[in-house]
């Protein structure tokens, strides 16, 4: 049962993989200077590691604002983020995984009465703000720096080309891994709490959490959604921007998997934290604005001319609309579920508290009757 | 296979560099060839008739090498509209070269000792105008921030050619000694030196619009 239930977080998964490959590897793919075949090779294999390695940060964070305590539920609000990805994308209006979860999750809690972190929430909305600026600083920076390296290293034309590739093809390898880092707790963030599974120990070696497990499912369905349907996306974005020269698009995706890094990296929270800085909060951030805050960032340092402002207000829209409208769905589908379909989508404090009974009493018979068997055996011995 | 590309790409500059060397020394050809044949040797003229022609040949079939691994194996994909035009043009110099001294040697024109000075003033320039655009080419493939250099002279020594070719014209039409057709074809091979600076000049203002468009 928990496989079918977790078939909508699979879903989210290959949707976030169709739509986002195409921030990591669409200019270059779409430029033609990677074969789709590498770009998604990379991707995929990228993606899960980055996934099963270093997913458990922004989990953490997603799972503060609101624990999904019921399977139902956890199938409901996965199916309902993954829903409002595709009603907005039928739409052609920008959207992000990371709000449409988000934005699930709150209609979850106002489903079910949960409580809503208002400090959590307040700090992902504003990572969600600041991601595209920081962007943007990152992406200045780098641009400058390429462009003086160009200049005084003198490469040839046909180099330059060669070693772009080699750019594209590592800071697409890296941005696959940070993808799958950041933005696993979108797809399987919410099946956490009610995941079967248990940890896994190969060889007393090597530790396989059952977390791990869950994102490996999940970092398998992103992949799955790189390799079927993302080609379309990547052409379609390559085409969009042309208007780019390849090295700025380098900059674009370097400064993209910079910020995903610098939002899912433990490593990195752990070593300012020892070294008394302030951290870097893990919260998944959407890969969309990261490219959005990087291109306008290049665009501003050229003068700021060839933006066109109206076009990012549509997009900041989207950005508005995404948790909204993801909140509202996933409110109507949970009503749906709970009532139509019988299923419980939340256990209420009294069934908490019943389940917890029942769990005791389980231990309990358990006890008793390993002391049943335990005596049984002793007789048998001495007999 | 990241040696295999970077191999590829060696290659490419390679088979660029060596075009502009041809398209240059097809420009000294043309010069010793015009002043053979102003000075009566005919002999040395054929000759440098002779390598002209195989140096053209051999300027095309790189162009098209270079064009079509430019296109087969996706090479610079922002650009390579750009660099196709360019090595297009240049090679339209070299054609305009070799047609030269193809019609010096099948027209035979008599020219006057008293313009040979003018004519081979001329020649100079045009040359100056097209090695002018050999080195703002070399820039625009090694150093982009170097074009603008070279690329102002072109215009100058242009500016130079259709002085001289103004001042032979009035000369040649002042002659009195020269029937109307003999003016008049000795006009036209004036003309077609300068046609050359002009197009010279053409590849120029193409190619300042190339760098802006590569400028990152």
């Amino acid at each position: 049962m928990f496989a079918f239930f977790l078939l909508s977080g699979m879903f989210l998964g290959w949707s976030l993989g169709a739509n986002d490959a195409s921030n990591v590897f669409g200019t270059a793919v779409g430029s033609r200077m990677i074969l789709f075949r590498t770009a998604a090779l990379c991707c995929g294999v990228f993606v899960i590691l980055g996934a099963v390695i270093s997913g458990a940060g922004t989990s953490q964070t997603l799972g503060k604002l609101g624990t999904v305590n019921a399977i139902a539920g956890a199938f409901t609000v996965a199916l309902a983020a993954a829903l409002s990805v595709y009603l907005m994308t039928l739409a052609r209006m920008p959207v992000s995984t990371s709000q449409a979860i988000v934005g699930a999750i709150i209609g979850w809690n106002l489903f079910s009465g949960s409580p809503t972190d208002m400090r959590v929430l307040f700090k992902i909305v504003i990572t969600w703000g600041v991601c595209p600026v920081i962007s943007g600083i990152i992406a200045i920076i780098l641009y400058k720096m390429a462009a003086a390296l160009i200049k005084f290293g003198r490469v040839h034309m046909f180099r330059l080309d060669a070693l772009t590739r080699y750019g594209l093809l590592l800071a697409g390898t890296f941005g696959s891994y940070c993808l799958g880092a950041n933005n696993i707790a979108n797809v399987m963030g919410v099946f956490l709490p009610v995941s079967p599974f248990t940890d896994i120990r190969i060889f007393d070696m090597i530790s396989f959490s059952a977390a791990q497990q869950l994102f490996l499912i999940g970092g398998v369905s992103i992949a799955v959604g790189v390799f079927t349907y993302s080609k379309r996306v990547m052409m379609t974005v390559g085409e969009g921007i042309t208007e780019l020269s390849p090295v700025a698009a380098l900059v674009v995706v370097w400064a993209h998997s910079l910020v995903l890094f610098l939002f899912s990296s433990q490593a990195l929270e752990s070593f300012l934290s020892s070294h008394g800085l302030p951290t870097i909060p893990l919260v998944p951030v959407s890969s969309s604005q990261a490219i959005v805050g990087a291109v306008i960032g290049i665009g501003l340092l050229r003068g700021g001319k060839s933006i066109r402002w109206r076009t990012v207000v549509g997009i900041s829209c989207g950005w508005v609309a995404a948790p909204v409208i993801a909140a509202l769905i996933s409110f109507i589908a949970l009503f749906f579920i709970q009532n139509v379909f019988q299923q419980e989508t939340y256990l209420s404090a009294r069934s908490l508290n019943t389940t917890k009974k029942v769990s005791i009493e389980i231990k309990e018979d358990r006890r008793e009757s390993s002391a049943f068997l335990h005596a049984g055996n002793n007789r048998f011995n001495s007999d | 296979m990241p040696f295999k590309i970077i191999k590829r790409e060696i290659t490419i500059e390679k088979q660029i560099d060596d075009f502009l060397d041809k398209t240059s020394e097809s420009g000294l050809l043309y010069k010793h060839g015009v002043d053979a044949y102003l000075q009566g040797k005919i002999e040395i003229f054929k000759s440098k008739h002779a390598a002209i022609v195989e140096l053209e040949h051999k300027a095309d079939s790189l162009r098209r090498t270079v064009e079509e691994q430019l296109y087969s194996q996706t090479l610079i994909p922002e650009s390579r509209g750009d660099v196709l035009e360019l090595l297009e043009n240049i090679d339209q110099l070299l054609d305009r070269f070799k047609g030269a001294l193809w019609r010096l040697d099948i027209e035979c024109p008599v020219i006057p000792s008293a313009f040979h000075t003018d004519f081979m003033e001329l020649v100079s320039y045009v040359l100056e105008a097209v090695e002018a655009i050999i080195r703002s080419s070399r820039a625009f493939f090694k150093n982009i921030n170097e074009v603008a250099d070279h690329l102002h002279k072109v215009s100058f020594w242009e500016t130079e050619c259709d002085k001289v070719t103004t001042r032979l014209q009035k000369v040649i039409f002042r002659t009195e000694d020269l029937t109307l057709s003999q003016k008049m074809h000795i006009r036209d091979f004036v003309r077609h030196m300068d046609k050359i600076a002009d197009v010279a000049e053409d590849v120029a203002d193409r190619l300042a619009i190339y760098v802006i468009k590569r400028s990152l």
